[in-house]
């Protein structure tokens, strides 16, 4: 019954909102380049569906690169910087800047440093817009530890390294997972987007401007549909880490 | 004041760092196992700081105006389309919230795909929407598109805040015989300002990057999204141009981090301040 | 020997600057071998301070603390004390058990040999069936009760205790002092207990030591004659007695700043 009241509501609006797009579209004769019927969409989905697997492949790869260097990077720089203050303390607030920038604008200058048929430039940004939520977010677990806990550790007599391994470490879990719930986001929009500046062009991005740019704007629209289940996954995936990562965040009153 | 000096020091640890790799880099970039993994350090591909400013004071194109003034204008350009889109952005986000806050059914319909809408590239959409132009001037498409980006943690966060207050308040407004719009004016929406700020601040953020991948993807000419585009083309023969362009686009975020913070200055003085976790 | 020696002992917060606070004024304390001393007083009168003392959380100004014949840092070193907070102070992502194995883990004991040590703690506080879940699936009593276990860990000679059930309900923390009351009457260990509740020292200590603020000092030591610890001693004649003279030497240390 429970159930029911999380899962009917959602599933109801979808079904109407696609039912009344469906409508309107149809019904008011909208040409297919403002907004093509959901129908059209699904069927270009299901007739592109090799291709759009190809591109989701490649852009998902170029995602993952670039989440997977991102997140080491900006957990090992928060590690560092967790440990000698004034290099926290300046790097907060640098990083809190650079973060309110548009990062995917490097995306052309990259292309330029390396060279236009390569894929460094997408998962190096992907990897740049990951760094940030991922430093400032495992910074932030890092920093934030329980005075009862460290006081607890300093009767027990414990060191500096087994303090950081048993008490800091897994305390900062639930911030880490919090910056790469974002993170793993932003590097598939990041991947798909980069795209649009250029490079090599043979992911989801490439696909759905140059399918514009023939004005088939169903199958367009179909590739932004794979876009999103990209999204998706990633997104579900990390979620799913998180509560392998983290069982204590889940069980409850037995 | 402590803080700006810590970005300075930081600019120039970055700065360091680029000239540094100039020195000691491979010019043709460095090559392993037939994959470059580290860029080319040639005045084409990263030239140098100095060359990047002097190209700020000299025309455009021969005789046209300086690179300064351009950029500058391409920044007020896409700042007016950042304004527009923030705000009908944080309109719509502030509606919705007040709206899930009334209606426990509109929550649970609405939030799933309103997060659902942030997990997924719907930025992607952008080159589709170009089509829109014969409804209206290319500018509102790409504000429509940095407002789809803002609405978001507004609407997150802002729903956060109004359920903020704990139940010992809500009762207290209900034996005042304070009814829901009392309720929401007396007791909500201030008890939602240090979650609505953060909220707003990302929402800038974001606006500012659907307005520029906007700009590229509709094809809208004059702002500084385009601006880095035309530039990048002109890469091979002048190469610092398209870094005038991209320092335009961090002063652009950095301009509407700082009108957003602006906004907050005055009403979250005596406030905490929370962590507001929007995903 | 005695558990504990505190000897002129004297604390001061920021000395020499605007804020200085003399936490504690030439301070001497006693506790003998199985003694369970309380400190009671207003707040401010350093009793947290001197329990803090004690466990070597911080450095005294001037004077000595001795634990068990050996200064603060060594016991601390040595793990010669448990100590419990008001807050749990649970791990969050770690089992009962596993909380319960922290301090042995970090004894360096072997995995089987304090998973048996852990699940002994864990029957003699009577968790045993709650040693696979994780603190947010227990009550704040229940949390206690673990935190109180994970202290008698390493079996220490001498207990250290800071408000442990200043957050419970008056049902809970009555039956987790009886509990208490048991564990230490088994182990024969000393206890040094910081509590504001009257009635809580009385029913708890063989001794109540009582405290006053600004500087914080010792003006009384009241000893503690109860014929049993039972529910029956809480509505004995000599418990009220002692509850009067306890409140009776807390009101003849009027607050400076209450006047």
């Amino acid at each position: 019954m429970k159930w029911m009241k999380a899962v009917l509501p959602p599933v109801v609006f979808g079904v109407v909102a696609i039912a009344l797009w469906e409508l309107i579209v149809t019904a008011g004769r909208i040409a297919p380049f403002i907004l093509p019927a959901p129908s059209a969409i699904w069927e270009q989905f299901l007739e592109q569906r090799q291709n759009i697997w190809e591109a989701a492949l490649a852009s998902g790869a170029n995602a993952l690169i670039g989440l997977v260097g991102g997140t080491v990077v900006g957990v090992l720089a928060a590690m560092v910087s967790s440990r000698f203050r004034p290099l926290a303390d300046v790097s907060i607030p640098f990083a809190a800047v650079l973060n309110a920038l548009p990062i995917i604008a490097l995306a052309p200058i990259l292309n330029n440093m390396f060279e236009s048929t390569s894929s460094i430039p997408r998962r190096l940004v992907a990897g740049i817009i990951v760094f940030f939520p991922v430093f400032i977010n495992t910074l932030r677990g890092l920093r934030e530890v329980d005075p009862i806990h460290q006081e607890l550790m300093h009767t027990y007599a414990a060191s500096g390294w087994t303090f950081a391994v048993k008490v800091r470490l897994p305390g900062s879990l639930p911030h880490v997972f919090t910056g790469l719930r974002q993170a793993s986001s932003l590097a598939v929009i990041a991947a798909v987007v980069a795209e649009y500046f250029g490079g090599l062009q043979n992911g989801l991005g490439s696909r759905i401007t140059s399918a514009a740019a023939f004005t088939a704007y169903p199958r367009a629209w179909a590739f932004v549909v794979g876009a999103c289940l990209l999204g998706l996954v990633f997104y579900l995936t990390t979620l799913l880490l998180e509560r392998l990562a983290m069982p204590w965040r889940t069980r409850l009153i037995a | 004041m402590k803080k700006l000096l810590y970005v300075l020091l930081g600019l120039a640890v970055v700065a360091a760092l680029w000239e540094g790799y100039k020195l000691v880099g491979n010019p043709e970039g460095t090559v392993l196992f037939g994959v470059r993994v580290l860029p080319r350090a040639d005045d084409l591909s990263m030239p140098h700081l100095w060359t990047v400013v002097e190209r700020l004071g000299r025309p455009e194109l021969t005789g046209g105006r300086p690179v300064w003034i351009v950029v500058v204008q391409a920044c007020l350009f896409t700042l007016g389309i950042t304004a527009a889109g923030f705000v009908i952005g944080a309109f719509v986000g502030l509606l919705l919230a007040v709206a899930m806050q009334r209606f426990r059914i509109v929550e649970r319909g609405l939030l799933p795909y309103v997060i659902l809408s942030q997990t997924v590239p719907l930025v992607a959409l952008a080159p589709l929407v170009a089509g829109w132009n014969v409804l209206w001037p290319d500018w509102m498409t790409v504000s429509l598109i940095a407002a789809y980006l803002a609405f978001f943690p507004v609407a997150v966060g802002m729903l956060r805040g109004l359920q903020s207050p704990a139940s010992a308040g809500v009762e207290l407004m209900r034996s005042y015989a304070a009814g829901w719009w009392r309720t929401l004016v007396k007791l909500r929406f201030p008890a939602s300002l240090p979650y609505l700020f953060p909220a707003l601040r990302l929402a800038g953020a974001a606006a500012v990057v659907g307005a520029v991948v906007g700009e590229i993807s509709t094809g809208t000419r004059g702002g500084i999204g385009r601006l880095i585009i035309e530039y990048s083309r002109e890469a091979t023969s002048d190469p610092a141009k398209v870094y005038t362009a991209m320092l335009g686009a961090a002063l652009l975020g950095l301009v509407v981090a700082g009108l957003v913070s602006l906004l907050e200055f005055p009403l979250m003085r005596h406030r905490r301040h929370v962590e507001v976790v929007t995903l | 020997m005695s558990a504990v020696e505190v000897s002129g002992v004297t604390k001061v917060f920021n000395q020499g600057r605007t804020d200085e606070v003399v936490a504690l004024s030439d301070v001497d304390l006693s506790v003998g071998q199985g003694e369970f001393v309380s400190l009671i007083g207003p707040s401010g009168c350093g009793k947290s301070t001197l329990l803090r003392l004690i466990a070597d959380l911080i450095a005294p100004s001037t004077g000595t603390v001795t634990v068990a014949g050996k200064t603060a840092g060594a016991a601390r070193k040595e793990q010669a004390y448990g100590i419990a907070f008001q807050q749990a102070g649970l791990f969050e992502w770690r089992t009962v058990l596993k909380n319960v194995e922290l301090p042995l883990e970090l004894r360096g004991m072997s995995r089987a040999e304090r998973k048996d040590k852990a699940s002994e703690m864990l029957a003699l506080v009577g968790l045993e069936e709650f040693a696979g879940h994780y603190p947010a699936q227990l009550s704040g009593g229940m949390q206690q009760r673990v935190a109180i276990a994970r202290a008698l860990a390493v079996q220490p000679p001498l207990l250290l205790m800071d408000e442990p059930f200043g957050a419970l309900d008056e049902m809970t923390r009555e039956r987790l002092q009886s509990e208490l009351l048991a564990i230490c009457a088994t182990t024969g260990t000393s206890t040094v207990f910081v509590t504001h509740s009257i009635s809580e020292a009385v029913f708890l200590s063989n001794r109540v030591v009582v405290m006053s603020a600004r500087p914080g000092r010792i003006t009384a030591s009241i000893p503690i004659s109860l014929e049993s610890r039972d529910e029956a001693a809480r509505q004995s004649p000599a418990y009220f007695e002692s509850v009067t003279s306890v409140r009776q030497a807390l009101r003849g240390a009027p607050l400076k700043s209450a006047s």
